[in-house]
This record gives C-alpha cells, sequence and structure tokens, in this order.
C-alpha cells in the first residue's frame, strides 16, 4: 500500500438484522484497511449492505461483531462526517449556518466558524447564497451545501453515501469535479459509497467489490490513474477503460447472482 | 373587483339589517339594529366601561394561553424526541383530551376559588392541550434524516431539542398555538360568564340580566376584533420566526 499510515482498520466486521424471529445477515466477515488521506469507494449489487457498513462507519449502527479501529490525529477533531444520499441539509437554517453546523455544536464562536464556512462556500461557488434557505436552492445547491458541511467540520474521515445519486448528469459531472477539488486540497481519507462504476473510477484510488447479499469483500481494485485528474478527460484514457471492463466483469457475476435469487422467487 | 364584492356584501347585509329593523321586519328588542348598535358602543368606549373589560380579558387570555403553552411546548418536544415520555405520558393525554374543558370548570373553581387564577387556569388547560399534542406531532414528523445528521455532528440532548425539534416543529407547533388561541377565546367567555366580576364575557351575562341587547351586540364585536388582532399578532410572530417556511 502507498500510504505512510491506516486510517482505518476493519476487522471481522459482521451485522445481523434481527427482525421477529428472523436473522438477516447484512454483512458477514470484512476485512479492510484504508490508507490514511486514500479516496476509498465502495460498489456492489443493491441490497448488498454498502449503506450499513457506511453507517457502522458512522457510528449510526453498530457491528454486531468485528472491530471498527478509526485513527485519531488530534483530540478536539470529530471522527467523522457524513454526506447522506437524501436531501439531508436542515431546511431551517441558512446556507452558512448549514456549513457551520458541526462547529457550531463543538462551541467554536461564531466568528470563527463563519469564517471557516465561507472558505467552503468560495470552494462550491455560493458565497452568494450565504444566507440563503435551502427552499431556494437547487437540488445540485444543496448537495454541494452538504458536501461543504461535512468538509468545514474537518472530521479525520470523511464518508458519503450515494451523494450525487439524486442529481442528473451535468450536475453529477459538476459536482464530482469540485468534490475531486476540495479533496485535493484537504487529502481527508474519504470512504464513497457508489452504483455508479464510472463515478467510482474518476474518484477513487482504490475500489471495493462487495458480493451479493450477504455482503463481504469480493475483491479490491487499485486505481492507477494519475492525480490530479480532470473527470471529463479520464474517461477517454485507455486505463479507465480497462479497469472498466475488469469491473463490470466482477461486479456482474454478483449483479446477476441477485438477479437469478429474484427471478427463481419472485416476491 | 373581488376586494370590492368582499367589501360589499357585509355592508349589504347591514344595510338589509338596519332597513328590516326600519321597517319592522325584524324585532329590534331581540335583534336590535346596526344604528343603536353603533349608538351605545360609543358611549361604552368614552365611559371606559368597554375598555377596562376587554383589558381584564385580555390579560386573562395572555397569561392563560402563556401558561399553557409553554409547557405544552415543553413536554410535546419530550414526547416527541423520548418514546419513554411518550409512552408514559400519552395515555394520560389522549384519555384527558376529549374531556370537555367547560365540563371541568366547577372543579377549577372549586379548587382555586373565584380570583383570577381559576380563569386562568382554565384557559391555560384548554391552550396546553391543544399545543401539547400538536408539538409532539410536530416533532415526530421530523424527517429521520435530519436527526442522524446531528447525531453524525455529535449533537448533544439540547443540541437535539434545539437545533432540531424546535426548529423542525415550529410549523406545526404555531398550528397548535393557533388553535389554542381560538380555544382560549371560547373559554374566557364561559368563564366569565359563570364566576367573574368584569370582563368581556361578564359583560355580555350583565347584558342579558339587564336585557341591554345593544351592549350585548357591541361585546359581540369586540370579541370578534380581539381574535383578529391575536391571530395577527400569531401570523406576524410566526411569520417572524419561520423565514424558511416557503411561501412565508
Amino acid at each position: 500500500m502507498p500510504y505512510d499510515s491506516t486510517s482505518i482498520v476493519l476487522t471481522n466486521i459482521t451485522k445481523i438484522f434481527t427482525n421477529g424471529k428472523r436473522q438477516i445477515t447484512a454483512l458477514t466477515d470484512i476485512n479492510i484497511s484504508i490508507g490514511d488521506g486514500e479516496f476509498f469507494s465502495i460498489v456492489g449489487p443493491s441490497g448488498c449492505g454498502k449503506t450499513t457498513l457506511l453507517r457502522i462507519l458512522a457510528g449510526l449502527d453498530i457491528a454486531t461483531s468485528g472491530n471498527v479501529d478509526i485513527q485519531i490525529t488530534a483530540d478536539d477533531r470529530p471522527v467523522n462526517s457524513m454526506v447522506f444520499q437524501e436531501q439531508s441539509v436542515f431546511p431551517w437554517l441558512t446556507v452558512i449556518d448549514n456549513v457551520a453546523y458541526g462547529l457550531k455544536l463543538r462551541g467554536i464562536p461564531k466568528k470563527e466558524r463563519y469564517q471557516t464556512a465561507e472558505n467552503f462556500l468560495r470552494m462550491i461557488g455560493l458565497t452568494k447564497f450565504a444566507k440563503a434557505y435551502p427552499h431556494q436552492l437547487s437540488g445540485g445547491m444543496k448537495q454541494r451545501v452538504s458536501v461543504a458541511r461535512a468538509f468545514a467540520n474537518d472530521p479525520e474521515i470523511l464518508l458519503m453515501d450515494e451523494p450525487f445519486g439524486s442529481l442528473d448528469e451535468q450536475n453529477r459531472i459538476l459536482l464530482q469535479q469540485e468534490l475531486l477539488r476540495i479533496w485535493e486540497l484537504s487529502k481527508k481519507t474519504t470512504v464513497f459509497i457508489t452504483h455508479s462504476i464510472d463515478e467510482a473510477l474518476c474518484l477513487s484510488d482504490r475500489i471495493l467489490i462487495m458480493t451479493a447479499h450477504p455482503g463481504t469483500v469480493k475483491t479490491i481494485i487499485d486505481v492507477d490513474l494519475p492525480r490530479p485528474r480532470d473527470v471529463a478527460s479520464i474517461r477517454t484514457s485507455m486505463r479507465y477503460n480497462e479497469l472498466f471492463q475488469l469491473i463490470w466483469l466482477t461486479l456482474r457475476e454478483e449483479v446477476l447472482k441477485v438477479h437469478d435469487r429474484d427471478f427463481d422467487n419472485p416476491s | 373587483m373581488k376586494t370590492a364584492i368582499s367589501i360589499l356584501s357585509p355592508l349589504t347585509l347591514l344595510l338589509f339589517w338596519e332597513a328590516g329593523a326600519f321597517l319592522g321586519f325584524v324585532d329590534t328588542r331581540l335583534l336590535s339594529s346596526p344604528w343603536m348598535i353603533l349608538h351605545s358602543f360609543f358611549p361604552l368606549v368614552i365611559s371606559g366601561d368597554l375598555i377596562y373589560n376587554t383589558w381584564v380579558s385580555v390579560v386573562r387570555v395572555i397569561w392563560g394561553f402563556i401558561a399553557g403553552a409553554i409547557p405544552g411546548i415543553l413536554l410535546g418536544m419530550s414526547m416527541g424526541l423520548s418514546p419513554f415520555v411518550r409512552s408514559a405520558i400519552e395515555p394520560m393525554i389522549a384519555a384527558t383530551y376529549p374531556i370537555p374543558k367547560l365540563a371541568i370548570m366547577p372543579l377549577i373553581l372549586l379548587i382555586f376559588g373565584l380570583g383570577e387564577t381559576s380563569k386562568i387556569f382554565t384557559i391555560a388547560i384548554g391552550v396546553f392541550y391543544l399545543v401539547v399534542i400538536n408539538t409532539m406531532a410536530g416533532v415526530l414528523n421530523i424527517d429521520k434524516i435530519y436527526l442522524e445528521v446531528a447525531k453524525n455532528f455529535g449533537a448533544s440532548r439540547k443540541d437535539f431539542y434545539l437545533t432540531v425539534a424546535l426548529p423542525g416543529a415550529l410549523p406545526m407547533i404555531f398550528a397548535g398555538l393557533k388553535l389554542g388561541m381560538g380555544m382560549a377565546l371560547i373559554l374566557i367567555v364561559a368563564a366569565e360568564m359563570s364566576a367573574a366580576k368584569a370582563g368581556v364575557g361578564w359583560m355580555i351575562w350583565r347584558a342579558y340580566d339587564m336585557f341591554d341587547i345593544e351592549q350585548m351586540f357591541a361585546a359581540l364585536i369586540t370579541l370578534s376584533i380581539l381574535g383578529y388582532i391575536f391571530t395577527l399578532l400569531l401570523d406576524w410572530l410566526e411569520h417572524m420566526v419561520l423565514p424558511w417556511k416557503q411561501g412565508n
């Protein structure tokens, strides 16, 4: 691994959901270590437990067994900040207060947290909208605010659960490029969930492919594309196409498993 | 055009009323006439009688409203956020809510006597139920995602209340406050009719005793104006604290 130190180590993570007397194994025996400053993506067929894994990392769910170890470099720094899949900016806060939310909870004085928030607003091009409320923004702008909120909180690791999944393609490409730019400035360890192979390739250092339900590690692929990347031109490179093929063929087996299972037992 | 109709239609009704009274179709002993009401309205204002009694009622409504709304908001938020508090309190609220508040007024009079406390308490009870139920519903209706964001950003118990539950439930809290204001006006009149020495409700009852129909109508008009002013105040307050609501 090209990283000086590891940021996240997951050992034997298993998650079992109990629903009455039925037990559903969502994740089984997951072992991963993610390097400090790495952009790590997770892809897998729907229902493979990607989101569950991210929620365990976020501390929103607890693993049934196994160990989550996240390296702490500063005591006053939050462990993680998450960018959620759906609309999650607070409608009752202005754009700048949304971005500064994490800082406010940590008791950082108003002037200081507004300074930080303004920096990130400038990076995502929403300076003019600092005092606007979310209902005045488009979907893409709201997701920008959500991304800025996570970065502004300055956590050890960033977690993103298909943050651009609900956007149209043009906005998605714009936001991918912006995310890359901010990430390259901050070099934060990032775990990113997506169902798009293309998105994973454009953004990541490594891509974890998960098996169909119950989810576990199928394989991890190194994305040896040069950085800094331009999401538009990277798609034309030879290596991008080879990797796309490789990931799709690996993923395809798992997707077909789900497909066949659904076909055999139509609900 | 629409405004013109909205202004003309009540004026027409008043005109018919006046004409009916003048021509003898309307029994002025029971229904009076707009002119006669206006004629007795101004002396009541100038003598200070109407203003004094209105003031007495307004003070009772405001105190009762505050005494009911604040505990209602606090308890409603706790019930919304904590399943434990909800399970403990909800059955009691559900069991006592359907009791008409007027039915417990004699009991309140026995407990608190004939003074101000009994009127304020009656109003507070009526307001409390509407506010607590709406506040709880408001908190429960907050999209779960916002609670998760707060949790992910390390929110303390206080942060959950102040940064998510309160702002998220405010639209519903205001719905409860507005319903509560209507209830407060019903209850103040009822309370003042049965046991009071002043107030708009008492004026109506005195007018009944003295068979002074004009004074009765003057009191009714005052109540209508009061209700309108309170609604405007709540609308204004809502506008001030909910700048993020669409359409505001």
